[in-house]
């Protein structure tokens, strides 16, 4: 903790404590709010000592004078900005944060579907039953301290056995004049045999002041339902980006992330965390990331195998150009008990200048013996024979390149159930091939 | 159309085209053969802009414009088009999207009007009818898992649809089946022209019985040691390359 006294931030974050404590209106919620801040306090902020933490010195994030709350929340984000998430001809139901705070949005969604502020939701009794999860907390550093200190979000919540019929687009915009460390805190539930579509989007603009955003997302998915859950992260120059998702599943149930990091943002770290807490769940998890400039990709994942018979499938793709670097760190736990199990994990990535770096690890930790467990690394470049293929029939070289990246992309791409996000995701790949650049 | 003088080229340090000598006139079909490794697929690299090439000496000429000077893909927008003789798979880049960029792009070259999704599916049905493809093979990934006669049946239906003034064909009837042959060669038919030309590289005069050459040229260690008609193609067929080679040794060098 000795080190951490000297960032401005972390006195910040003390008064801060001390003064929504004093305030606490809520005896339980003050309870969690309680441990997750003396966890933090034993944690600190992580450090490259930290296995997890080995390639993203986040104290290099951290050094500026932020502000923890104030001005950020009270501002509203351009139509500009917002309209910068859509997703051409895609037809969805619309929900705006601006810096982590729900705006005003028409009522057309259907009846089955919740949607209030997360600050209302875990004062009800059966809504904290699943919010601030034991190793959520537990796990220190980030997320105890948005445990701690979370001020907006949203909490989601799908009734059971009800399907939506078109997406839900969350746009999380994020502005300020000043430098802000922002805490947004989410929790989906979705109830047995419900099924859900999310596309979450994150937009800024090229900010000079710092915006670091500690976002913590808590997933529910109970027996029987399927999530498609879409990130999007779409921000730019000044943002730096910690976002945690922790996901439970139970019985029978079908979780599927996508998480798209496209350059610009000074840092993404995405830390995906799935229990698969009961037997025969299907979980896939699909990354794509692409660097550019000095951007700093950082993308860890844990699958913890605990019951028999679950089937994991995690497919991660990178492409960095400039001095960009990636880091992928993919966990996979399979415990004792957990017999059958299938888990298969694959990482490649693309290396489009000689400047640019990965690091990647994957991490298998099998117990059981009846399992099939299979995983791979690879880093390449562009095979000189395909674009030389491409050029031979017209195709100028950076159209080829676009061609050829798009198709190192398309495992993951393909993987996209909503072709108007399919089509979309491909045009911001080709939007970002050197040659390209709007 | 095509003028090649005295062409040198390397791979690497090895020394592989040693002084070739060619002329193509609009609407002729050449055939160049020769033993393995005398150098014929390098010589379509060559002129395709293959970069491991490295040209030591000569001069290429497609219509009064250096080829050599330009990029693989404006040679190609100039009307080069090499049917490889061994197409690579390209995973992921779908066959029709790869070939609607690529005829935009040579018509953007052209400065011709681009063609709409209408209008490039027309083009489409009408050239894979003409070199009859499989249509299921147009909506797949670029060659990937092809069988090696599909592929090069694609790379002809490639050719019928970018409309190249000069067409290399490097061993297209290597792996073609006897009904492939006939199809692919009908197809090469339809297409010529008087304004296009054809050279074959091939080891059978099989396929020389259907796309009848107006020259057949034999290639041995870089050079072209004998060009003649399509009757010579007939005499390797029965006689081998041996009595070629000994007299070319007996040449001083
Ligand atoms: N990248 C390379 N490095 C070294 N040698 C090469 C390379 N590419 C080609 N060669 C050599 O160049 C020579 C000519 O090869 P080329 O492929 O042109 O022959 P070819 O006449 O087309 O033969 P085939 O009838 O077998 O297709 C061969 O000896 C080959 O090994
Ligand atoms: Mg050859």
């Amino acid at each position: 903790m000795t080190k951490q006294i000297t960032i401005p931030l972390y006195t910040e974050l003390l008064e801060g404590f001390s003064h929504s404590d004093e305030n606490a209106t809520d005896d339980t919620l003050q309870k969690i709010r309680r441990a997750g801040f003396e966890n933090f306090k034993k944690s600190g902020f992580p450090t490259r000592r930290d296995e997890d933490w080995k390639y993203t010195t986040i104290s290099s994030f951290l050094q500026e004078q932020y502000h923890i709350n104030g001005i950020a929340k009270e501002l509203t984000a351009s139509a500009e900005l917002i309209s910068e998430a859509i997703v051409p001809s895609l037809d969805a139901y619309q929900l705006v944060l601006v810096n982590g705070k729900l705006q005003p949005h028409n009522n057309n969604f259907p009846g089955f579907i919740k949607i209030i502020p997360i600050s209302e939701a875990v004062i009800q009794d059966d809504v904290r039953q699943h919010f601030a999860g034991n190793s959520t907390v537990a796990s220190g550093h980030f997320a105890a301290l948005n445990t701690a200190l979370f001020s907006n979000g949203l909490f989601i919540e799908i009734s059971a056995n009800a399907a939506i019929d078109k997406p839900l687009h969350i746009v999380h915009a994020f502005t300020s004049a000043t430098n802000v460390f922002i805490q947004p805190r989410h929790l989906f539930v979705v109830h047995q045999g419900a099924e859900l579509n999310v596309i979450e989007t994150i937009v800024s603009e090229n900010s000079l002041a710092k915006i670091f955003v500690n976002s913590l997302t808590e997933v529910i998915v109970e027996e029987n339902a399927s999530f498609n859950h879409y990130v999007l992260q779409t921000a730019k120059t000044g943002v730096r980006l910690v976002n945690q998702t922790d996901v439970k599943q139970k019985r029978h149930s079908v979780y599927s992330n996508y998480t798209f990091c496209m350059p610009k943002a000074d840092l993404i770290r995405n830390n995906l965390n799935v229990a698969l807490n009961a037997e025969q769940t299907e979980t896939h998890l699909y990354g794509l990331y692409l660097g550019e400039d000095q951007q700093l990709i950082d993308n860890h994942s844990l699958i913890h195998h605990k019951f028999p018979h679950c089937n994991s499938n995690e497919i991660y793709k990178g492409v960095l150009l400039d001095k960009a670097t990636g880091v992928f760190n993919g966990k996979v736990f399979v415990n004792p008990e957990a017999q059958k199990t299938n888990a298969f994990q694959q990482n490649n990535n693309l290396l489009l200048s000689n400047n640019a770096t990965i690091n990647t690890k994957p991490q298998l930790e099998i117990f059981a013996d009846d399992v099939k467990c299979s995983h791979g690394a690879t880093v390449g470049q562009l095979s000189k024979e395909a674009m030389f293929y491409l050029q031979s029939r017209g195709i100028g070289e950076e159209a080829a390149r676009a061609l050829l990246v798009n198709a190192f992309a398309f495992d993951v791409t393909e993987k996209i159930k909503i072709p108007e996000l399919e089509q979309y995701i491909n045009h911001l790949i080709a939007l970002h091939i050197p040659g390209n650049k709007n | 159309m095509l003028t090649i003088k005295n062409l040198n080229a390397r791979v690497e340090d090895k020394q592989i085209l040693k002084g070739i000598n060619l002329k193509v006139n609009a609407g002729e079909v050449h055939a160049i053969m020769g033993p393995n490794g005398s150098g014929k697929s390098s010589l379509a690299s060559v002129l395709a802009g293959r970069d491991n090439y490295e040209v030591l000496e000569g001069e290429v000429d497609l219509d009064g414009k250096d080829l050599l000077e330009m990029s693989p893909e404006d040679r190609a927008r100039e009307g080069v088009f090499m049917a490889f003789q061994y197409p690579i798979e390209i995973p992921g880049v779908s066959n029709i999207n790869f070939l609607r960029t690529a005829l935009n792009e040579i018509r953007a070259y052209r400065k011709l009007p681009q063609l709409d999704a209408k209008q490039f599916l027309k083009l489409s049905k009408e050239r894979q009818k003409l070199v009859e493809f499989d249509a299921k093979l147009v909506n797949r990934s670029l060659n990937e898992g092809f069988s090696g006669g599909e592929k090069k049946r694609n790379e002809i239906f490639q050719l019928a649809m970018l409309e190249p003034k000069l067409c290399v064909l490097d061993e297209t009837d290597s792996g073609l089946d006897i009904d492939a042959l006939r199809i692919v060669s009908n197809g090469v038919n339809k297409l010529r022209s008087k304004d296009n030309a054809f050279i074959l590289i091939t080891h059978y005069q099989r396929l020389l019985e259907y796309i009848v050459p107006d020259f057949v040229h034999v290639l041995y260690d870089g050079r072209i040691i004998k060009s003649g008609t399509k009757e010579l193609a007939l005499e390797l067929e029965e006689k081998g390359y041996d009595w070629l080679k000994e007299s070319f040794r007996e040449q001083p060098v």
